[in-house]
């Protein structure tokens, strides 16, 4: 059951005696922002952390228009029961540091990382201090984040090396990829260390994509942010958009007409399934199942030629608006829509079956790639990954957020947590969704597709979380003077799902790297933002 | 194994049972075969480089391989490395992450070689913008440009005509 707003974790908090006191300031009450003292930053983590919390997102922010000085840290749990709740505290300006939580949610190490590197926050008693979407040859000084650094510097090149983790010890030998990779897909770099075929350890160094996103969002207004918001990772247009927007509804205390959260969901469920397909094939692929991702592509390029008719792009960018959609459906489209996607799900189911009978593929994913449902809990695995994996957080039920509150979203449940089993929770993914779509077509409301906009005042902060196709989006924003935004912090559900590969290939033979990667499918750009 | 050959013969041949659509990009096709088989010998190469994309670009590219266009039929192929690319396609802002490492892949292709730059980011920085600490240019800026593509993403057809019209140059 959903509650009204997250009020536990503060008694919990107060329960050992940490004081805690809800900013005004913040919407949506629901899942509200506790400022606590800076001390009890790491207390405040470790009990989350006892109450089986999950741990959603670490972010700083400067400077809120209605106190020029302060630099605040955030952070972002969850409970399946208890909803959502935010925690702030405020640094020293001069000599920001912030104490560790890493030791409590290992997921949060490369967040605090990135701290360091783009706010140049100190944190006290980190365990890997290297930089992260901070590359080497950027000045030591660079806190882009920081307000006295304009966005338009043109950095000095510096010199460096990052200090890969090594490893020793008879046969082991150590294997750079990247960061251009052999397909069509995103960079970055992977280092292996193998003895014979068997990755002992892969290590990711991310951040070539970085574009300096959460800057380039400051000063936009929401009209314009949604663009950007859009283009986090391409795959997720319509998930990244509605997370942003709805942080800026949230904010701004405006609820939609329910004709406009309707068109977002069947847009987002449409999204899952045509990457949920694609990404199917693409892991037969690289099992050497070409006639899967051939049949798999097909179908992913029907349903993009459906969007470029129906709602004029393929991907389906640009569609959601603050305020609501910028599209609206009639009744022989709907119709269409809604037989086409019935006919995706129906094609896919016969697909399985071959995927299914078909033992050269099926020995390939079975037990490859495993991650243990302890350790998927631990570091908060999301999305497919973790409901192979024993965690089935899902925004749809927990947060529930219309139209989900009317709907029963079943959430697949496993946990054996290899290949085989994200393959499957992808498979029953692609069924359920195209089932929503079709329950939310057949009663389609009433009403305007859009309301008016209208930024909240200078200060006012909103979240929300949105479950996109790859996991639960934690999107922040606040809002400066005149309407624009001068805080925008997302975490897309790559930031943590990346080290759910990590762990998987441990074990598993160097050719067999690809089809784990293809199964976990993590944003390249969503990650370095 | 006999679901698999239902569904085979079920399914046909997709790239030529469409419509007009379709004709279009065979069309393209065809006139991107005889192009190539004049100056590459019926072979083109491609080596598709991500610098600094959103990955929007990548799935059209990705796109362009499916059985409706089927690219490979024309005799261009993506390969994955760049010492034996003909052409580099290159999507995306480029980052100042990226920079180098797009410049060493433009460095291990071999001459001749043909660069296109494909998406509006990959033209002008597109939504993420010039002028930013974290970008250092559009791929003109980094590495010379033979043609360029339209679109955020452009369509497979788009990607097909654009490396026409870089192979006729
Ligand atoms: S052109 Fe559009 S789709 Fe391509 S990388 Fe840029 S934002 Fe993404």
């Amino acid at each position: 059951m959903i509650h009204d707003a997250n009020t536990w974790f503060a008694e919990r908090l107060s329960d050992h005696g940490i004081v805690t006191s809800y900013l005004e300031d913040h919407h949506p009450a629901a899942m509200p922002c506790l400022q606590v003292r800076r001390l009890d930053w790491a207390n405040v983590a470790e009990e989350a952390r006892r109450h089986q919390m999950r741990f959603v997102s670490l972010w700083a922010a400067e400077a809120g228009a209605h106190d020029e000085k302060a630099l605040y840290a955030y952070m972002a749990f969850a409970h399946p029961e208890h909803r959502h709740v935010l925690l702030r505290t405020d640094l020293n300006q001069n000599d920001p540091a912030l104490q560790d939580i890493g030791r409590h949610y290992v997921a949060a190490v490369r967040m605090q990382r990135s701290l360091q590197d783009m706010f140049g926050i100190r944190v006290e008693g980190l365990a890997d201090t290297r930089q992260w979407l901070k590359h080497e040859h950027w000045p030591d000084d660079a806190h882009p984040m920081r307000r006295d650094f304009p966005a338009t510097t043109r950095m000095q090149e510096s010199d460096g090396e990052y200090a890969f983790i090594r490893a020793e010890g008879d046969g082991v030998y150590e294997y750079p990829v990247g960061p251009v990779h052999a397909g069509i897909i995103e960079p970055g770099h992977f280092r292996f260390h193998a003895v014979g075929e068997k990755i002992l350890n892969m290590e990711e160094r991310l951040g070539y994509v970085h574009k300096g996103v959460e800057k380039r969002f400051e000063g936009l207004t929401a009209a314009e942010g949604v663009r950007l918001a859009g283009r986090i990772s391409g795959d997720s247009t319509v998930a990244h958009a509605w997370a942003f927007c709805q942080a800026c509804e949230n904010a701004a205390y405006l609820e939609l007409p329910a004709y406009a959260v309707t068109l977002r969901a069947i847009l987002c469920e449409r999204e899952r399934m045509a990457n949920h397909i694609g990404d199917i094939g693409a892991i037969c692929n690289d099992g050497g199942f070409a006639f899967m991702h051939v049949q798999m592509q097909r179908l992913r390029e029907e349903m993009a030629r459906m969007h470029r008719d129906i709602f004029g792009h393929r991907l389906l960018m640009d569609l959601i608006v603050p305020g609501g959609v910028a599209c609206r459906l009639s009744s022989e489209t709907a119709a269409v829509l809604a037989e086409d996607s019935r006919r995706m799900a129906a094609e896919v189911e016969q697909l399985r079956s071959i995927y299914a009978d078909h033992p050269s593929i099926q020995e390939r994913v079975i037990g490859s790639g495993t991650v243990s449902v302890e350790d998927a809990t631990s570091v908060g695995l999301l999305g497919y990954a973790g409901r192979a994996s024993g965690v089935y957080a899902d925004e749809r039920v927990e947060e529930a957020y219309p139209p989900y509150d009317k709907l029963n979203v079943r959430v697949p449940r496993g946990e054996f947590g290899d290949v085989a089993t994200r393959v499957w929770v992808r498979f029953e993914e692609v069924a359920e969704s195209a089932r929503l779509i079709c329950e939310l077509l057949q009663a389609l409301p009433e009403g305007a597709e859009r309301v008016e906009f209208n930024a909240p005042e200078a200060g006012i902060s909103g979240f929300d979380a949105i479950e996109g196709w790859r996991g639960e989006i934690a999107a922040w924003v606040r809002f400066g003077r005149n309407g624009v935004i001068d805080r925008y912090a997302v975490r897309d559900p790559s930031e943590i799902n990346w080290l759910g590969l990590e762990l998987a290939v441990r074990e598993v033979p160097v050719p067999d790297f690809p089809l784990n990667n293809k199964s976990f499918n993590c944003s390249y750009s969503g990650n370095d933002l | 194994m006999i679901g698999l050959f239902t569904k085979i013969i079920q399914t046909g041949k997709r790239a030529e049972a469409l419509g007009e659509a379709e004709h279009a990009t065979e069309l393209l096709g065809e006139q991107l075969g005889a192009a190539i088989r004049k100056k590459f010998q019926g072979s083109l190469a491609i080596r598709e480089v991500d610098a600094g994309s959103c990955n929007g670009c990548e799935l059209e590219i990705i796109a362009a391989n499916n059985c409706y266009y089927d690219l490979e039929r024309f005799g261009v192929h993506f390969v994955p490395s760049p010492r034996f690319a003909d052409m580099l396609l290159v999507t995306g802002p480029v980052t100042r992450n990226m920079e180098t490492a797009l410049k060493m892949t433009y460095e291990a292709t071999p001459n001749p070689k043909l660069v296109v730059a494909a998406g509006d980011c990959a033209i002008n920085c597109g939504v993420f913008g010039k002028d930013h600490y974290a970008i250092a240019g559009s791929v003109a800026d980094i590495i010379p440009v033979d043609a360029v593509i339209h679109g955020c993403p452009p369509t497979p057809t788009d990607i097909i005509r654009g490396i026409l019209q870089a192979i006729e140059a």
